[in-house]
This record gives C-alpha cells, structure tokens and sequence, in this order.
C-alpha cells in the first residue's frame, strides 16, 4: 500500500448560496483545490464526490460525470464516482479516493463534497434527510433526525447526568470557533441563553442545539506521498482511515449512547497510524447536533463515556484546550451542507497542520483527526492526518 | 411519497407487532429479519415469527415540536423508544397523555391508531402506538 497526501484543498462559502447552482459550487470548491496543488487538469485521474441527495434536493442524479463535465474534464474521461452514505459520503469519497491512490491504480485524484440543500423549502429537506433514517421501522412511526437524536440526548442526561447547559455549552463553543471561520455559514458567538431560549425541536433539543441546512462545496487533492513534494512545500499525510457500519435503526443499538461504529471506525484509523487519541491535537466531530459532539468526544476516546458534557463545560474542548475540537465551527456554525461536511472536515484539518487557520490556530498542531457520521451512527468514518 | 403496496408489505408486523424469535439462540427480535443478527447462517430455517404482548417501558422519549407534517399533522407529539418485556427495543408515539406525565421508565402498552393518511382522500396507514399503562387499585380482598 503505497502511502498518500493531500496536496490541495479549496472550499466554497457555506450558506444560503442562492445565486450559485450545485455545479458552481462543485467546481468553485474543486477548482480552488486543483489552484491550491498546482496541478493541471491533465494530471487528474480520478474525482469521487460525496453527496446524499441530488436527486431529491435539485432533481439531478448522476453528478459525478456532472461535475467531471462542467469542471472540463470530459474530454479527459477521467472515471467520476459519486459515493453516498448520508452524513458520512464526504468522508466515505475521501476514503475512496485514499484507497484509491494508496492501491497504485490511480495517482492524482480530487475528492469533492457538495450538497445544494435550500433549493427546497425547510419540511421538504427534512423529508429528504429522513430517507437516511429507517423509513419502514422510524420515520413512518413519526421519527425525524432530531427527534432520534433527542433520545439519545434524553438517555445520556438519565445515565450519566449530562445537563442541559452542557448541551448548550457545545454549541457556544463552535459558534466561538465559528466567528473565527471567515468561510462559516454562522459568524456570530452566542451564549447559553441564545441556545437555551430558542424554539424547542425535540426535547431537550432546541433551535441551536441542531446544525442548519446549508449550500456547500469542498475538495481535496490527493497524491502519492512521494510525489507530493513536486507540489507543495507541506504534504498533509492521511496516515489512518477508518470506516464502519452499524444497525440503521437506533432502536436496535445495544446502547443508544454510544456510537459502536464511531468507536470501531476509530479504533481501525488508529491502529493504521499505530497512534491512540493521545496523540491527536486537533479534531473535526460530526456535531450535526450538540448531543452527538458529546458522543463524539466520548467514543473516539478523548473523554470516558458519559463525561463527554463535563468535558466541555470545562472548557477542555476549545482551541486552548486539551484536544481543540471542531476548530471550523463544526457543522453548527460552519455549516452542514451533507454531502460537503466530511471534506469540509478534512480542509480544516489541513489548514490546521499547515499552519494556515489564523485566529482559530491550535498551537503546533500535528495530527488531526476527522469524524463523520451517517444517520444516527449506521456509518461512521474516521481519518487521521499527519504533516508529511 | 412511497405507494400503498410498499406499507401493506409491513402491515402483518405493524398491525400486530410480530417479530421473529431465532430457535438458534432462544432470542426475541422486531421487526422481522430473515437472519438472525447473532447466529448468523446458523439461525436459517430456525426463525418462527412471534407477536409480542405489546406491554413494555419507555426507554428514553421526547416532545417532538418541529416534524414532517405529513407523518403527523398533531404538534407537538411524543416519540418514546420502548423496551418490550420480550426484548427488543421499538420506536413510536406515546398517546392519551402529556408528556409530562411520562418518564424513562413508564409503563406502556400497545394500541392500534391511524398513524398517516395520503391526503384527505387517500389511503390511511395504520399501526402501533403506546399508551401509558395506568396504575390498577387491586381491590379484591
């Protein structure tokens, strides 16, 4: 297995991106990544990209040729892949795309991310969300994702006395990190009472305990480790990847508050770096809600299981703290375009190990880590990155 | 939206909430899978189906205020994932009370509602929600 770099990445603004289509932003956020690796388009041999739901979100399917098209690398016939599995597809395409040159079949492959999420008003995009979820034994019995999520958040208060402000505490955090994030789709800090006091979702979820819907692209280029001098000064190596499946359902779970696949997706990504989390400086988490941070920080080890909330209510998780975690805002305030977030992730943490993330910097920041879940922990995908 | 035929697949299961019990390894499971997630090729041929009482206690719940209006028009609405006294563990609503009567550990029951309708002339879907289980005075002497 010959090991593999990430020599570019680009990412668009995430939002409401009403002037731009799903094919500006795929191509905006590639294009920036392509510019970042000086590389040419030539020299692409493959583009896999993450993404959930094209086809019900702007009615488009078959959007890796799509996005190979407009980026004008048809006459190239470059292979295109699209990859899905919901949260997860950002980072199961950086998963392919590792394997991918890691195996020798390919040299120069781009990643992308994209998902156009507010072309359909707010109760469509949920129903499209659900799809993710069980429909048959869930969604039909009236669960939505923050309902499935509140049970978790509802059971960890129960066992372990994870509070309310706790919860609250999470999303203050990344909404700090957020206003330091000139590309996050929320740039403002907020305090417990913001989250405290905004519309109740699904108990004890509120408003501000959930990310939003956004518009959003991200990409990143991968080379042989070998090569990757010839583009970049600051190779980032991927020196673990980690992917793991668990039931769809969350009843079926031995225990709604851990996140099996997370635990075993990490475990596989550490063993591979030969690392444990000991090492690990900075990391992006899926925190499509504030409950799943603390799950997050839980099950990738950072933090024994039901401290996750006192954990970050001391502050242990912020960029001075002892892991810095979801530098970028995280999904809350960076923003959740799904099929974007695992790349999203992945641009972070390279900008972290170069050195690059100005205000937001982790002070010498040398391993990362990436987290990204689908649905509510059916799949989970874990990556570790290095300064080569 | 999904067609009729694809709820009728499900209705046997969610009108009488039959799982399956693996004669492999005695355990109890719902919904209905061809394969026992345990014993793997050995439970094959080894499945019976099994309908459960319909009594058990409330896992964890919530107050469900924001949702798809076309699975429940009523807002807000209990969601309760519930332990069967068999087992296994099922997602639904909890109905005929306030949420604040309900708690992680509240005895429930199954009861058969109308879960969604396609429109108001379309089809009605059916199936299980739960009820809290009230306190019975035993007064027999």
């Amino acid at each position: 297995m010959r090991r593999v770099a990430i020599i570019g990445v680009g990412a668009t603004e995430f939002g409401e991106l009403w002037d731009s289509s799903f094919r500006d932003i795929g191509i905006e956020a590639g294009l920036a990544a392509v510019a970042d690796a000086k590389i040419n388009a030539d020299q692409i041999d493959a583009l896999y990209v993450g993404n959930m739901s094209a086809g019900r979100f702007i009615e488009q399917e078959h959007i890796a040729a799509l996005i190979a098209d407009y980026s004008g690398l048809a006459r190239d016939h470059i292979a295109a892949t699209r990859v899905e599995a919901a949260g997860a597809s950002g980072g199961l395409a950086l998963r392919q795309g590792f394997l991918a040159v890691a195996s020798g079949l390919h040299d120069i492959v781009v990643v992308g991310g994209a998902e156009k999420m507010l072309d359909v008003s707010d109760v469509e995009s949920s129903i499209i969300q659900s799809a993710a979820l069980d429909q048959e034994w869930e969604t039909v019995l009236g669960a939505t994702y923050p309902a499935l999520y509140a049970l978790i958040a509802k059971r960890h208060m129960h066992e372990y006395g994870t509070t309310r402000e706790q919860l609250a505490d999470v999303a203050v955090k990344n909404h700090r990190h957020g206003s330091l994030n000139p590309k996050a789709q929320f740039r403002r800090e907020i305090t417990r009472e913001t989250v405290m006091g905004s519309p109740m979702v699904a108990s004890p979820l509120r408003m501000f305990d959930c990310a939003p819907s956004s518009d959003g692209a991200a990409a990143v280029v991968l080379c042989p480790l070998d090569e990757a001098r010839k583009f970049t000064d600051v190779p980032i190596e991927i020196i673990g990847s980690g992917q793991a499946s668990d039931t769809l359902s969350l009843h079926h779970r031995r225990d709604i508050c851990t996140m099996e696949a997370t635990k075993a997706a990490a475990q596989r990504a550490f063993k591979m770096a030969g690392l444990t989390h000991k090492d690990v400086d900075v990391a992006e988490v899926h925190d499509n809600f504030t409950i799943s941070e603390i799950l997050a920080i839980e099950d990738l080890g950072f933090f024994a299981k039901g401290q996750g909330g006192k954990a970050t209510e001391a502050g242990l998780t912020g960029l001075e703290g002892e892991i810095a975690v979801n530098t970028s805002g995280g999904l809350k305030a960076r923003g959740d375009p799904i099929g974007a977030t695992g790349l999203a992730q992945a641009v972070e943490i390279v900008t972290q190990l170069r050195g690059k993330a100005e205000k937001r910097q982790v002070k010498d920041a040398n391993v990362g880590l990436t987290h990204n879940v689908g649905g509510t922990g059916a799949t989970a995908v874990v990556h570790l990155f290095r300064r080569g | 939206m999904a067609t009729a035929p694809r709820f009728w697949r499900e209705n046997p299961s969610r009108y009488n909430l039959v799982g399956f019990k693996c004669n492999n390894c005695g355990k109890t499971y719902f919904p209905p899978r061809a394969i026992c997630p345990v014993c793997h090729r050995k439970s094959v041929g080894k499945i019976e189906p099994v309908k459960l009482r319909g009594t058990g206690k409330i896992h964890s719940m919530t107050e469900v205020h924001e949702g798809l209006e076309e699975l429940v028009p009523q807002r807000p609405y209990v969601l309760a994932m519930i332990e069967m006294d068999e087992g296994p563990r099922v997602t639904g609503q909890v109905i005929d009370c306030e949420a604040c009567d309900l708690k992680i550990g509240t005895p429930v029951r199954v009861t058969m509602r109308k879960l969604s309708e396609e429109g108001s002339s379309g089809v009605i879907h059916y199936g299980y929600k739960f009820v809290p289980v009230r306190e019975k005075v035993d007064k027999t002497p």
